[in-house]
């Protein structure tokens, strides 16, 4: 069997994710460390009939890629800290109108200008949180190329599925490192397209009306069905309402559709986890060096476990508190002040057991490091 | 009238005031649709926030009303996408040429497709009156109790020096000749923009003591002449009305269709 292997930058494990998955639209701004990512699409998706577009800011960014979604398109745009701020507002509107969509942030240190060429895990948070309103988020990230590459996919998939943005957290490192990618054949990764409307020319379209399951069948913008899209809180035809009735149920709706499926949104690896009394959570690069010290620790015997997180948000909490249920210390390895082990410490049944190894200094956390914490927590010093 | 197909009329009322200008547009640009024989389905209108982001729910087009300042983003992606859809973006000066400025100058840049609407009344009306960067120095706003201290932009010179292709001025007045602009600049193959004066006696008027929409309207008829009419060059302070710019440049859309045409034959990078 020939296999497409490829020596390659995180960031083109993104592009080819998402070239796998689909994309046919991208609209981007060039940003350190994610401009590899328009630099190889702007190449890619000509050839192939796709759209790639520069646009004036990452503002303007977001925007073209909702509007292109509309019209049916499978879209993306990638940025970093800075630019991803900028996407905030739009982020929302997104949310808001439920359109798919993939944003690509690959991390630097913050704030502000921070160090742009410095690797950082500092917009978790941002990512739950950053635009303003009640809402649910998807966020997923990685730790090596083979998974960037296939939570792309994935990206676009539960984009699709659940008719939301879905937000892709890479790193620094993870986007500037290269390492060794196979390309899956086509059909190896099943690819979702989205639900589209059955209803007839002629007969009435209610664009924000669910069906039983929850799910609101979509009709591309230029086809049959002429509606209306806003950002304000809107009834089933897509049309403004300050209903308090209307309002409550779309909020409702926009938090439930996510949250209540953070079960089946829920992406994680687990590594000797079993009997592990000492759990490690952490994920992207972080996971990387947190995997070699697990590794380590079992070649000596000792009972150390990995619980590598892909799904971000929604948080797996469900997850998190089966498996650190035997756990004597729970230590959250993540390049930041701690944005994911508050997350664990309110999903586990011993909080106070929780500890976190982090570095925010803009190099990688090593897996001496880690040990050093390890030491530390259990009394044995550095 | 057949032009009340193009109406959803399931949403009326409008919210907009009495005497605003913009029922006027939404009439003049409808009018220019039917002239046209557009049909429905090939039309997305794209607007932001504001008053005149409004007219995109009382119109029966595919409609996106979206941020403030971002409709011209949007459109992009819709338009790049779908090239062959029509694609009306109707803005409010502050809309356009504020939070929306950057947007506006390089879509101008771009030469895309698009036809740009700016309903101009030279006030913030949504928010209650703050001033915009078409109040005109001296002018008064809920925000410039003592008088507007900045200069407004001239929208018609600041489109042609962005690089837009059609660039025209009408007002609520001139209806047929703004129906007639509409057409023409829906027509144009590139980036066309319209600026329609639009009266809003609500605020701009009560503030700047300009009457009532019939007083404000007869001011667009005695402060306005065609362009290059003998009128000006007795009176340089009226304002020119008419199509300024009208060229034919190479489309972004179509340049983009050369550029892919052209990748698919090359050898694969």
């Amino acid at each position: 069997m020939t296999h497409d292997l490829r020596f390659v930058q995180g960031n083109e494990a993104c592009v080819e994710g998402a070239l796998y998955a689909g994309l046919e639209f991208f609209a981007g701004y060039p940003i350190t460390p994610s401009t590899e990512i328009a630099e190889h699409l702007s190449r890619h998706l000509p050839v192939r009939g796709g759209r790639f577009i520069q646009m004036e800011d990452e503002i303007a960014s977001i925007c073209a890629i909702i509007g292109a979604s509309l019209v049916g398109r499978k879209v993306m745009t990638a940025t970093s800290g800075p630019g991803f701020s900028l996407m905030q507002e739009a982020l929302g509107y997104a949310v808001m109108t439920e359109i798919p969509s993939v944003i690509v942030n690959v991390q630097r240190g913050g704030p502000s200008t921070g160090n742009p060429t410095h690797v950082s895990q500092g917009d978790i948070n941002q990512a739950r949180w950053g635009t303003h309103g009640d809402h649910a988020i998807v966020a997923l990230t990685a730790s090596n190329h083979q998974d960037v590459f296939a939570m792309t996919v994935e990206a676009f998939n539960i984009a699709e599925t659940y008719r939301t943005p879905v937000i892709l957290l890479l790193d620094e490192v993870i986007g500037h490192m290269r390492e060794a990618l196979r390309i899956p054949a086509q059909g190896e990764i099943p690819l979702v397209d989205r639900l589209r409307t059955s209803v007839k020319e002629g007969v009435d379209y209610h664009p924000y009306l669910a069906r039983e399951d929850g799910r609101l069948p979509m009709s591309d913008f230029g086809g049959v069905h002429r509606y209306n899209v806003t950002g304000l809180f809107h009834d089933m035809w897509g049309f403004p309402s300050s209903n308090p009735k209307v309002v409550h149920g779309l909020i409702r709706h926009l938090v439930d559709k996510i949250n209540h499926n953070a079960t089946q949104l829920a992406r994680y690896k687990e590594y000797f986890l079993d009997d592990a009394r000492t759990v490690l959570i952490s994920y992207g690069s972080a996971a990387r060096s947190a995997l070699h010290v697990v590794r380590k620790a079992r070649s000596k015997g000792d009972r150390m476990g990995l619980l590598e997180l892909q799904t971000l948000w929604p948080f797996p909490r469900s997850i998190v508190q089966d498996r650190c249920h035997l756990a004597r210390r729970i230590l959250v390895v993540e390049m930041n002040m701690g944005q994911i082990a508050e997350s664990v410490r309110a999903a586990v049944d011993h909080p106070e057991r929780v500890f976190l190894a982090n570095r925010v200094d803009g190099e990688l956390i090593t897996p001496t490091n880690i040990r050093d914490f390890l030491r530390v927590i259990q009394g044995e010093g550095v | 009238m057949a032009m009340k197909k193009y109406l959803r009329e399931r949403f009326f009322p409008h919210i907009w005031c009495p005497g605003c200008g913009h029922g006027t547009v939404l009439n003049g640009m409808l009018r220019a649709f039917e002239k046209l024989g557009l049909s429905r389905n090939e039309v997305v209108m794209v607007s932001g926030i504001g008053c005149s982001a409004r007219i995109t729910g009382y119109v029966d087009f595919h409609t996106l009303h979206t941020l403030h300042g971002r409709a011209l983003a949007f459109a992009t992606g819709v338009k790049m996408s779908l090239p062959g859809l029509t694609v009306v973006v109707p803005m409010g000066d502050g809309d356009a040429l504020a939070i929306g400025g950057n947007h506006f100058i390089h879509a101008a840049r771009r030469n895309i497709d698009l036809t740009a609407l700016v309903l101009n009344n030279r006030i913030y009306g949504m928010t209650g009156g703050q001033y915009s960067p078409a109040t005109g120095y001296g002018c008064l706003a809920t925000t410039a109790p003592f008088g507007v201290i900045d200069h407004g932009f001239d929208i018609v010179r600041l489109s042609e020096a962005a690089g837009a292709t059609f660039v025209a001025r009408t007002t609520t007045y001139h209806v047929q000749e703004m129906s007639d602009i509409i057409g023409q600049a829906i027509l144009h193959e590139g980036f066309s923009v319209v600026e329609i004066m639009s009266q809003c006696p609500t605020y701009f008027g009560r503030k700047n003591r300009q009457g009532d929409a019939v007083e404000m309207m007869r001011r667009f008829k005695e402060n306005t002449t065609p362009i290059g009419s003998r009128d000006k060059a007795d009176n340089p302070d009226l304002i020119e009305r008419g199509i300024f710019v009208q060229k034919e440049l190479p489309e972004y859309c179509s340049e983009y269709q050369k550029m892919m045409d052209q990748a698919m034959k090359g050898p694969s990078p």
